[in-house]
C-alpha cells in the first residue's frame, strides 16, 4: 500500500493521512493508491502539512500499518533510545516493531 | 504590489541590458546583465560607460551576485545596480548593503513587507561600502570612516 | 567572558523581530516552504524526524550560569525536559514547535544568546578550544579573536548564500583540542619571530563525505588584517565554490580542485584589494573585546594540595581534570557520557545543576566541548571534592574523559532525517561492554566516534576508532575505521573492510582493542600502536 506522511506545519509533529485529515497515529493511515501527488499538492497548498511525501507500507495485523523503511517506522513510534518519549511509552516491546 | 523598487533620482536607462558576451562584441552599450557565472571584474575597465548593471539571480539561493555587486561598487561604479530574477523581500536589506540600488523581482513585492525588510536593521556589524557606519566604528568614534 | 553592549543587544533583538515576522508570513502563506527554509535554518530551526529541532549557538563554547539556566528552562518550557550538546559546542532541542520558535529566540536574547547562523549555507558559530583562558599551554586566549569573527560573520550580507555551510575554528595553543584542521577555516593564533601576535590560516579542511585536512595557506596574518583576510578567503569561495553539486560545494573541494597554490594566489589578490577598502575594525575594537576576557580574580594563595584518599574521587581527578595555568586551580570536565547513556544529552535538572556549580565553583563560567561534554574551567582544588560529590549525586560524575566510554555520537536515525543508521544504541552498547569487561582504564586514551551517515557529524573520520552507520538494503550496517585523529597530528581513519550488524560492530571494537592490548609497547596509546603496526593485524583479528 501507499501511505502519506509529513509534519504538521505549526507543531512539527509527524502525521499520517487518514483519508480526510492527518493523524499522529500511523495505524490511521490509509492506502491512497495513485492519488498521492494530488492529495499532497492540495494539503501542502492548504498549509495543513509540511515536508510531506508518499511511502510504501504494508498492513500489519493489530498495529494496522507498517511503513516499509526503518526511518518511517522510527518516525511513527519515536526515538528508540527514549521509549518514554514514544507514542507507546507503556509498551516495553514497542522498539522491536521498529527493527 | 511593487514591481520595481528603485533608490535613485536619475532617469532609468531605456535600452535593455545586453549579455556580457554581447557587451564585449558591441562595446557602446550602456546597460549590461551579468549572470552568476560571469566575472564582474571583466567589466571594470568599462565602468565609465555603464549606466545600468543588472545582476541576475536565477535562484535566490545562488549568492554569487552579492559578490559581483560589491566588486563593482568597490571599483567605483556609480550607475544603477539592479537585482533581477528570483529576488525576495527577505534579501532586500542584504542586497542594499552590497550596493544594489534597484530591484526588479520576478514576483512583485508586497509593499509593506518590503518596507519592513528595508527598515529592519538599525545597526550593522560590517563595513561594506554602502555608507552605513558599522558598529565597531560607533564604538570607536576616532576611527569612524568619512 | 564577553558581554553585549547596546549594539549587540539591538542586533539579537532585531533578529527575533525579523524571525517572528518571517514565521508569521510562513504561517499565513506569504512564504513558501522553499523560501522559508533558508530563513529558519539561519535561525537554527530544522525539520527533523519527529518535530522541528532548534540549535542554539554557544559562541566558542563559552557561557555563564544565567545562560545555562535559560537553556534548562527552554528544555522544560518548550521541549521535553532535556537538551543535546553537539559536536560544534552548541545545544539542540528535538521537540520544538514552529509557532514557539520566535518566543524561544526572545528568551535567548534576554540573556545575550541566539540561534543565529547555526545552520544554513552561511558562516556558522565560531568554535574554539574548550580550555581557552584556562589551559596551561596556551599562548593567549583565542576567544577575543573568535568574538571579533562572530560579529563580522553575523548577518554578513555578502556571505549569507554561500555554496554550502562554512565552519571556522580559532585556537591559540600548542595542543589542538578543537579539530582545527578539520574546519573550512582553521585559525591558529601564533607569535612570529619578531614576537608579534598574528594568525596562521588553514583553509579547506572538513569531514563529511570527502574528508580533508586543511592545508596552511598563510603562516602569519597580522592582527589588524584578520577580518580583511577572512573576507578575502570567503569572497573567493563565494564566487568560485561549486554550486552544481551539493556534495562538492564545500570549500575543501574548491581548494583541492584549484590547488592550494592557486586558491592562495586568488585570496592574496583579493586581500590586497580589500586592504584598500577600510573594512577592518581598529585594534581598539579587539582590545575592547579582550578586556571582557580578563582572568577572573583567582585566589593567588589557593592551595595546590588535593586529598586523593577517596579512590573514586582520585579516579575522577585523574581522568576528568586538566592542569590549569593558575596554581591551586584545575579545569574540571563533566562527562555527559554515563555508561549506557545518550552521549551529549542532559536533563533540565542536570543543566540547572551545572549552572549552579559554575556559579559557585567556577567564576560563573562553563564551556561546551566538541566531544559533547561540559567544562568548569576554573575550579579551586580546595573545592574539587565537594564539586565531585555534587556531580556524583546528579549522575554527572562519570570518570571517563577521553576513554573508550567517552564516545562522540551524532543523534543518528533516532532523531535525524539525514541518518542511515542509529548511532546512539551503538554508543550505549559499547560503553556498557567496556564498563562490564573492565578494560576502560587499561585502554587509556581512546577516542571513539560514531556517525549515523556519511555527513560525519559524529566525526568518525577523526576517531582513533570510528564507526560509520550505513543503509544496507534497508538494514542498519556499521563500518569500522581505525587510525583517525583530530589533534595536531591530524589523520583520517581507514575503513577496515566489510561492515557489521549492531552487535557485530561492538564485538569488532572489542577485538580491535584486544589487538592493541597485546601489541602495545611502553607508553603507547591505541592510536600509536595502530600507526606503528598498521591495519593488517587488526583486520586479522576483527575478521577472523
Amino acid at each position: 500500500m501507499k501511505i502519506l506522511t509529513g509534519n504538521d506545519l505549526k507543531s512539527g509533529a509527524v502525521v499520517w493521512w487518514t483519508g480526510q485529515d492527518w493523524s499522529i497515529h500511523v495505524e490511521d493511515a490509509v492506502d491512497v493508491g495513485d492519488q498521492a501527488d494530488t492529495i499532497l499538492a492540495q494539503e501542502e497548498a492548504a498549509r495543513r502539512v509540511n515536508a510531506s511525501y508518499a511511502i510504501d507500507a504494508e498492513p500489519d495485523g493489530e498495529r494496522g500499518v507498517r511503513p516499509a523503511h526503518i526511518k518511517d517506522r522510527i518516525r511513527a513510534l519515536g526515538p528508540t533510545v527514549r521509549p518514554d518519549l514514544t507514542l507507546k511509552p507503556a509498551d516495553p516491546n514497542a522498539g522491536n516493531w521498529v527493527i | 504590489m511593487l514591481d520595481h523598487l528603485r533608490f535613485r533620482e536619475d532617469e532609468p536607462v531605456g535600452a535593455p541590458a545586453v549579455t556580457v558576451d554581447a557587451f564585449f562584441s558591441q562595446t557602446n552599450a550602456a546597460a549590461v546583465r551579468i549572470e552568476p557565472g560571469d566575472d564582474a571584474k571583466s567589466l571594470l575597465p568599462f565602468l565609465e560607460q555603464l549606466r545600468l548593471v543588472e545582476v541576475n539571480f536565477p535562484s535566490f539561493g545562488d549568492g554569487r551576485g552579492y559578490s559581483s555587486a560589491r566588486i563593482l561598487r568597490e571599483a567605483g561604479y556609480q550607475g544603477e545596480l539592479r537585482a533581477v530574477g528570483d529576488v525576495l523581500v527577505d534579501q532586500l536589506s542584504h542586497m542594499r548593503r552590497c550596493g544594489f540600488d534597484s530591484f526588479l523581482p520576478e514576483k512583485p513585492f508586497d509593499p509593506e513587507d518590503a518596507q519592513a525588510a528595508l527598515d529592519r536593521w538599525p545597526e550593522v556589524y560590517q563595513a561594506t561600502g554602502d555608507g552605513r557606519t558599522p558598529i565597531w566604528a560607533k564604538r570607536h568614534p576616532a576611527h569612524e570612516r568619512d | 567572558m564577553y558581554r553585549y553592549d547596546q549594539y549587540d543587544q539591538a542586533m539579537v533583538d532585531t533578529r527575533v523581530a525579523e524571525f517572528r515576522d518571517q514565521t508569521r508570513r510562513r504561517l499565513e502563506g506569504k512564504l513558501t516552504e522553499d523560501q522559508f527554509k533558508p530563513l529558519r535554518l539561519q535561525n537554527g530551526l530544522y525539520l527533523q524526524l519527529h518535530a522541528y529541532m532548534l540549535r542554539v549557538a554557544v559562541p566558542y563554547g563559552t557561557l555563564n550560569a544565567a545562560q545555562m539556566h535559560v537553556l534548562a528552562n527552554i528544555a522544560d518550557k518548550y521541549d521535553r525536559g532535556y537538551g543535546h550538546f553537539t559536536t560544534r559546542q552548541n545545544i539542540q532541542y528535538n521537540w520544538i514547535k514552529l509557532e514557539d520558535a520566535p518566543d524561544i529566540l526572545a528568551d535567548l536574547a534576554a540573556v545575550e544568546m541566539h540561534a543565529i547562523q547555526t545552520s544554513g549555507n552561511c558562516i556558522r558559530n565560531i568554535s574554539s578550544d574548550q580550555f581557552a583562558g584556562a589551559a596551561a599551554d596556551e599562548l593567549i586566549d583565542p576567544r577575543p579573536y573568535a568574538e571579533l569573527l562572530r560579529q563580522w560573520s553575523s548577518f554578513h550580507p555578502e556571505f549569507l548564500t554561500l555554496p554550502r555551510k562554512f565552519k571556522i575554528c580559532v585556537i591559540a595553543s600548542e595542543t589542538d583540542r578543537a579539530a582545527m584542521k578539520l574546519h573550512d577555516i582553521g585559525i591558529r593564533i601564533v607569535k612570529n619571530a619578531a614576537g608579534e601576535i598574528g594568525a596562521a590560516f588553514y583553509v579547506g579542511g572538513g569531514m563529511g563525505r570527502t574528508p580533508m585536512i586543511a592545508p596552511l595557506i598563510r603562516d602569519f596574518v597580522p592582527l589588524d588584517q584578520l577580518i580583511t583576510y577572512s573576507e578575502a578567503c570567503l569572497r573567493v569561495y563565494n564566487r568560485y565554490g561549486r554550486r552544481d553539486n551539493k556534495y562538492k560545494a564545500r570549500i575543501k573541494i574548491l581548494v583541492h580542485e584549484l590547488g592550494k597554490e592557486e586558491y592562495t594566489r586568488q585570496v592574496e589578490e583579493e586581500f590586497a584589494h580589500l586592504l584598500t577598502q577600510g573594512i577592518e575594525p581598529p585594534i581598539a575594537e579587539l582590545e575592547r573585546i579582550m578586556a571582557h576576557f580578563a582572568d577572573p580574580a583567582f585566589d593567588t594563595a589557593a592551595s595546590d594540595d588535593l586529598d586523593l584518599s577517596n579512590r573514586d574521587f582520585a579516579l575522577w581527578v585523574a581522568r576528568n581534570t586538566v592542569a590549569h595555568k593558575q596554581p591551586g586551580y584545575v579545569i574540571a570536565n563533566i562527562s555527559l557520557k554515563p555508561v549506557g547513556g545518550i552521549p551529549g544529552d542532559a536533563s533540565a535538572a542536570q543543566i540547572h545543576l551545572m549552572a549552579d556549580l559554575a556559579k559557585e565553583y567556577s567564576f560563573d563560567e562553563l564551556r561546551v566541548t566538541h566531544a559533547q561534554n561540559i567544562v568548569l574551567p576554573h575550579v579551586r582544588k580546595a573545592d574539587l571534592f565537594t564539586l565531585w560529590q555534587k556531580l556524583e549525586a546528579a549522575g554527572l560524575g562519570a570518570a571517563n574523559l577521553d576513554t573508550v566510554e567517552d564516545i562522540i555520537a551524532c543523534p543518528g536515525l533516532d532523531y535525524c532525517s539525514l541518518a542511515n543508521a542509529r548511532s546512539i544504541p551503538v554508543a550505549q552498547k559499547i560503553s556498557q561492554r567496556f564498563a562490564a569487561n573492565g578494560k576502560t582504564g587499561e585502554l587509556g586514551e581512546l577516542k571513539l566516534k560514531i556517525s549515523g551517515c556519511i555527513n560525519a557529524c559524529g566525526h568518525h573520520h577523526a576517531g582513533h576508532i570510528g564507526i560509520l552507520g550505513v543503509d544496507k538494503k534497508g538494514l542498519e550496517n556499521y563500518q569500522l575505521l581505525l587510525g583517525g585523529c583530530e589533534g595536531d597530528d591530524t589523520s583520517l581513519g581507514k575503513i577496515t573492510g566489510p561492515g557489521f550488524t549492531e552487535d557485530g560492530i561492538v564485538d569488532a571494537v572489542e577485538k580491535a582493542t584486544d589487538v592493541y592490548l597485546a601489541e602495545r609497547e611502553e607508553g603507547e596509546r591505541f592510536l600509536d600502536t595502530y600507526r606503528r603496526i598498521g591495519m593488517e593485524k587488526f583486520k586479522e583479528a576483527i575478521y577472523a
